[in-house]
C-alpha cells in the first residue's frame, strides 16, 4: 500500500519509568497524573490515531470518534488516508458547499465499473459535509451537517451528524431539526430559508435501489476529473487507484466515461450537460429499482430514451400541475411538468421531493434552454 | 444530561406509552415519532394515543414487520395541514406492515403510500382532505403501489383529487368493507392482477370505481378483477381533478363503474344506481382518455396508433362479465364536458343508457362472432344499453342488450392469508 494510506497503530503514551518518591506524594499525584495521562491520551488519539470504523450499533454519538478529521473550526482537515473527492455534476442542495471524503480499511479497495456506482468493500466510509457561507463575499463558511455512509457487513448505514454552533463537534441525530439559514451570496443577494436536514429514512428515499441502500455519487463518470490535492492536481480515478482505493479502472482516464459538468459549456453540449444534470439530480429515484421507479420515468444518463425521460408522457400520479399534461413537451419548457416542478418549492409540486428548499435558478435555466432546443412536438396521443 | 433533555426523553416514552401530562411541542412529538419509526425493531407494535398530532414533513417507515396502531380513525389523527417537506403523509416501504385505527388528514400529496410491500394490511384507516373536494388536494388517499398480498378493509377515503382507494401495479389484492366518497374516483384498480373488491360503498364521488390498465408504467398486463356486492350509487360530484392528472380529468361526472383496457373482469351482485352520466362504461383506452368519436374513428384501429409509445400496452377491453347486478337510474344528466357523451346524448335526445360500450375490438382477433370482445351482460335488471360503435363511427350502434346475453366462466376468488376465506356466493347476494 502506498504512503497515502492511514497508519493505524496503537500509540504508546505512558512514560516507561517513574522516579521513586514517597508513597504519599505518589498517592496525592495520582488524580493529577490520571488527568494528565487522559489529556495526553486524547490529544495523541486525535492527533495520531487513524480512522476508526465502527460497523455495528451503537454508532458513536460524536463525529470526532471516527477520527476522520483532525480539525473542523478552520475547515475540515482530513486524517491520513481520508481522500477528498468531487463530482463532475453534483446534486443541487440549496447552494450548500459540499466536501466529500472517502476512506477504506487497509488492503481493501473498490471495484471499478463503467456504469453504476463502484462496489465498495466493507468498512468503507463516505463522508459528505454540508456548509453554508456566512458571507459569500468573504468565503467564510459554517458547517451544518456531515453525512456518513458506512459500509457495514449488513449493508450501507446512513448516519447524519449535526454540527454544533461552536463548530467544534457534530452529533448523531436520526431525525435532525430543520436549520434556519441566512447568508449573503457571492453576488451580494440575501438568502434566507429553512434547510431541512434529511432524517435517516429520508436518506433511504434517495439511496434506495431495490430495497438496498447504495451510494449515488461515486461512479466512474462523476469521478473522472481532476482534483487539486495538497500535493498537486491529479485525476481522481488515477489517484484512487494509486492510493489503493480502486481496482480495475482503465489505464487511461480517457477510456473511462466522463460526465459533462452541468455549468461548463466546454465540458459538453447543451444536451450532454442537461442529461448530466438529470442524471445526478433525478435519476437516483427515477430509475428501475429506485424510489420513483414505479412512475416509469428513467433519467439515467446511460439509459436515455425520450419516452422514459418523460417526452410527451402523462404523469401517472402527479398533483395539480396547473394545466400541464406532460412531463416534457419538447420545444416548450413552459408546458413541461419537469420545469414546473423544478421551479417550485411547494412540497406537493417540487422535485426532488426532499433535500431542497430553494430553487436552483441556474440548473433550471439549463433545463429550460435544453427543452427549448428540442424539436417541437405537440404531444397529442 | 440536562433535566429538560431527560424530561423530553421521558415525555417521548410517555407519548408512546399513552401517558399524559407531558408538555411537548408538536415538533418534539413529530421528531420522537419519526425516531421511533427509524429505531423500531421488526415485530414491534407502535401504539399511538388519542389526539390530533401535527406534522410538517412526511412520516416514513422502512422497517419490516411493524404494526402501527391508533385508538380509532376519529381519535388518533395525524394531521399534515402544515406540511413543509415531502409529498406524502405516511410513506411506508416495508413488508409485513399493518396500519390500523387512525386517520391521516390534509397532506400535501398522497395520504398513505405503501410502496413495494408484501403482506400489507390497511384496516380502519381514514384518509381525508377535510376541506372536501378541491383540485389542490393530493391525488390519492390510500395509495398502495407495487404491493403483493394486500388487504384494505373497513377504511374511509375522502377528498382525493384522483382516487380515494387506489391500488396500482400490484397483485393479490382484497379491498372490502371500505367507504370512498367525495373523491374524483372512489376506487381505482390499475395495472393490477388478481383483485377482489367487495362489500364497499362508493358514493358521492365523480365516479365510483375504475378497473383499467394504463401505458408507460413498469408493470403491464393487469387482469382478473372481481367487483361484487358493492354499492355504487349517486356518484355525481363534479369532476375536480386537475388537468395534469390525465385520464382522470376526463372521467365523466356521474360514472358508476368503468372498465378500460383490461381483460378478465367479473362484476356481480352490485347495486349500481343513479350515476348521472352512466352506470357502466366499458371502453377502449382511447375512449377513456377523452378523444372524440371523430378522432378515434379517423385512425385505423391498431395498437400502434392507440399506444404508440409503449409496445407492451394492450389498449382493448375483453372478457368482461356483468351479471346479476341491480342497475338502474343511470344517464339522467350526462356530463357534457366529455365530447363523446355530449354527442351521444344529443343524438339520443338527451340522457344516456345505463350501460355504454364503445364496441372497439381488436382487429387482429378472428371475426368469428358478433361479440368478439366477449363482453357479457346478463341479468342486470336494466335493458338500457348502447354499443355506440366508436369505430364506425356510429354507423352500427347496437341497442339490444340481448345480443350480449352471454356468460363467461366465473373468475377464481383471490386468496391472501390475512383476509381469510372469501364470502360464499350464497351469502353474497344483495340488492336484488
Amino acid at each position: 500500500m502506498t504512503l497515502l494510506r492511514a497508519i493505524i497503530s496503537p500509540v504508546s503514551i505512558l512514560p516507561s519509568n517513574y522516579p521513586r518518591r514517597s508513597l504519599s506524594i505518589v498517592l496525592r499525584l495520582i488524580p493529577w497524573a490520571l488527568i494528565l495521562v487522559a489529556s495526553v491520551g486524547i490529544y495523541y488519539a486525535n492527533r495520531y490515531q487513524g480512522v476508526r470504523v465502527m460497523l455495528q450499533e451503537p454508532f458513536p454519538r460524536k463525529l470526532s470518534s471516527w477520527h476522520l478529521f483532525t480539525a473542523a473550526s478552520d475547515g475540515l482537515k482530513p486524517s491520513p488516508g481520508v481522500l477528498p473527492y468531487d463530482l463532475n455534476t453534483p446534486l443541487f442542495s440549496d447552494y450548500a458547499s459540499k466536501y466529500r471524503f472517502v476512506w477504506m480499511p487497509q488492503d481493501a479497495s473498490a471495484t471499478y465499473n463503467d456504469d453504476s456506482v463502484f462496489e465498495f468493500p466493507v468498512g468503507t466510509i463516505l463522508a459528505k459535509t454540508f456548509a453554508f457561507p456566512i458571507d459569500g463575499r468573504t468565503g467564510k463558511e459554517k458547517l451544518i451537517e456531515t453525512r456518513l455512509l458506512v459500509h457495514t457487513a449488513s449493508g450501507w448505514t446512513p448516519l447524519p451528524y449535526i454540527w454544533n454552533a461552536r463548530q467544534t463537534e457534530a452529533y448523531l441525530q436520526l431525525v435532525p431539526d430543520p436549520v434556519p439559514v441566512r447568508f449573503t451570496d457571492t453576488a451580494g443577494h440575501a438568502r434566507d430559508f429553512t434547510y431541512q436536514i434529511p432524517n435517516v429514512n429520508e436518506c433511504k428515499q434517495c439511496h434506495d435501489h431495490n430495497n438496498e441502500l447504495l451510494p449515488i455519487g461515486p461512479k466512474a463518470r462523476n469521478l473522472n476529473k481532476d482534483f487539486n490535492y495538497p500535493d498537486g492536481t491529479a485525476n481522481q480515478l488515477a489517484r484512487w487507484t494509486q492510493a489503493g482505493y480502486l481496482r480495475g479502472a482503465p489505464a487511461s482516464n480517457d477510456a473511462a466515461p466522463r460526465s459533462a459538468v452541468w455549468n461548463n459549456p466546454v465540458s459538453g453540449s447543451l444536451e450532454q450537460r442537461a442529461l448530466a444534470y438529470l442524471d445526478n439530480n433525478c435519476a437516483h429515484c427515477h430509475q428501475p429499482g429506485g424510489t420513483a421507479g414505479y412512475t416509469g420515468v428513467d433519467f439515467r444518463l446511460n439509459h436515455f430514451d425520450p419516452l422514459h425521460a418523460g417526452f410527451c408522457k402523462h404523469p401517472n400520479s402527479a398533483g395539480n400541475m396547473e394545466g400541464r399534461q406532460y412531463d416534457v413537451v419538447p420545444g416548450d419548457p413552459g408546458k413541461s411538468i419537469l420545469i414546473y416542478r423544478l421551479a417550485s418549492t411547494a412540497p406537493k409540486v417540487m422535485m426532488p421531493q426532499i433535500g431542497r428548499a430553494s430553487v436552483h435558478t441556474e440548473g433550471l435555466a439549463l433545463l429550460r434552454e435544453w427543452i427549448s432546443s428540442l424539436s417541437p412536438q405537440s404531444c397529442q396521443l | 444530561m440536562s433535566p429538560s433533555r431527560i424530561s423530553s426523553l421521558f415525555c417521548a416514552a410517555a407519548l408512546l406509552a399513552l401517558s399524559s401530562g407531558c408538555q411537548q411541542t408538536p415538533a418534539d412529538i413529530e421528531r420522537h415519532l419519526q425516531e421511533r419509526f427509524i429505531s423500531a425493531k421488526p415485530g414491534s407494535v407502535i401504539e399511538l394515543p388519542e389526539g390530533k398530532f401535527h406534522f410538517t414533513r412526511t412520516l416514513s417507515l422502512t422497517v419490516n414487520n411493524i404494526t402501527l396502531r391508533g385508538k380509532g380513525m376519529d381519535k388518533t389523527i395525524l394531521n399534515f395541514a402544515g406540511q413543509q417537506e415531502g409529498a406524502q403523509g405516511l410513506l411506508v416501504k416495508a413488508n409485513d406492515f399493518t396500519v390500523e385505527d387512525l386517520a391521516i388528514e390534509d397532506p400535501a400529496g398522497d395520504a398513505l403510500t405503501v410502496q413495494g410491500g408484501t403482506n400489507i394490511i390497511i384496516r380502519r384507516v381514514r384518509a381525508e382532505w377535510t376541506r372536501g373536494p378541491n383540485p389542490s388536494n393530493g391525488p390519492y388517499a390510500i395509495y398502495p403501489v407495487e404491493c403483493k398480498n394486500l388487504l384494505v378493509e373497513d377504511s374511509v377515503a375522502r377528498g382525493a383529487a384522483d382516487a380515494g382507494i387506489y391500488v396500482g401495479q400490484s397483485e393479490n389484492v382484497v379491498l372490502r368493507h371500505n367507504r370512498a366518497e367525495f373523491n374524483v374516483d372512489g376506487f381505482e384498480v390499475e395495472n393490477t392482477e388478481n383483485a377482489d373488491v367487495y362489500e364497499n360503498v362508493m358514493t358521492h364521488n365523480t365516479g365510483g370505481i375504475g378497473v383499467f390498465n394504463l401505458p408507460n408504467l413498469p408493470r403491464q398486463g393487469g387482469k382478473h378483477v372481481r367487483v361484487f356486492n358493492n354499492q355504487i350509487v349517486d356518484n355525481n360530484t363534479p369532476n375536480f381533478a386537475p388537468k395534469s392528472l390525465g385520464a382522470i380529468y376526463n372521467l365523466p361526472t356521474g360514472t358508476g363503474i368503468y372498465v378500460m383496457a383490461i381483460q378478465d373482469v367479473e362484476a356481480f351482485h352490485n347495486k349500481i344506481q343513479n350515476n348521472n352520466s352512466l352506470n357502466v362504461f366499458i371502453i377502449h383506452f382511447k375512449t377513456g382518455v377523452g378523444d372524440s368519436v371523430q378522432t378515434t374513428a379517423a385512425s385505423p384501429i391498431t395498437q400502434q396508433i392507440f399506444a404508440p409509445e409503449d409496445k407492451r400496452y394492450y389498449p382493448f377491453t375483453r372478457q368482461v362479465y356483468f351479471h346479476d347486478n341491480d342497475i338502474s337510474g343511470g344517464g339522467k344528466s350526462p356530463d357534457n364536458r366529455i365530447t363523446v357523451l355530449s354527442q351521444l346524448s344529443a343524438a339520443l335526445g338527451g340522457g344516456l343508457p345505463d350501460i355504454l360500450y364503445d364496441g372497439l375490438t381488436d382487429p387482429a382477433w378472428p371475426k368469428k362472432s358478433f361479440n368478439s370482445g366477449d363482453i357479457c351482460l346478463t341479468n342486470n335488471g336494466s335493458e338500457s344499453f348502447l354499443n355506440f360503435d366508436a369505430a364506425g363511427p356510429m354507423k352500427h350502434p347496437v341497442k339490444d342488450i340481448a345480443r350480449y346475453a352471454c356468460s363467461l366462466p366465473p373468475l377464481a376468488a383471490v386468496s391472501i392469508p390475512q383476509a381469510g376465506p372469501p364470502p360464499t356466493a350464497a351469502a353474497s347476494v344483495t340488492g336484488k
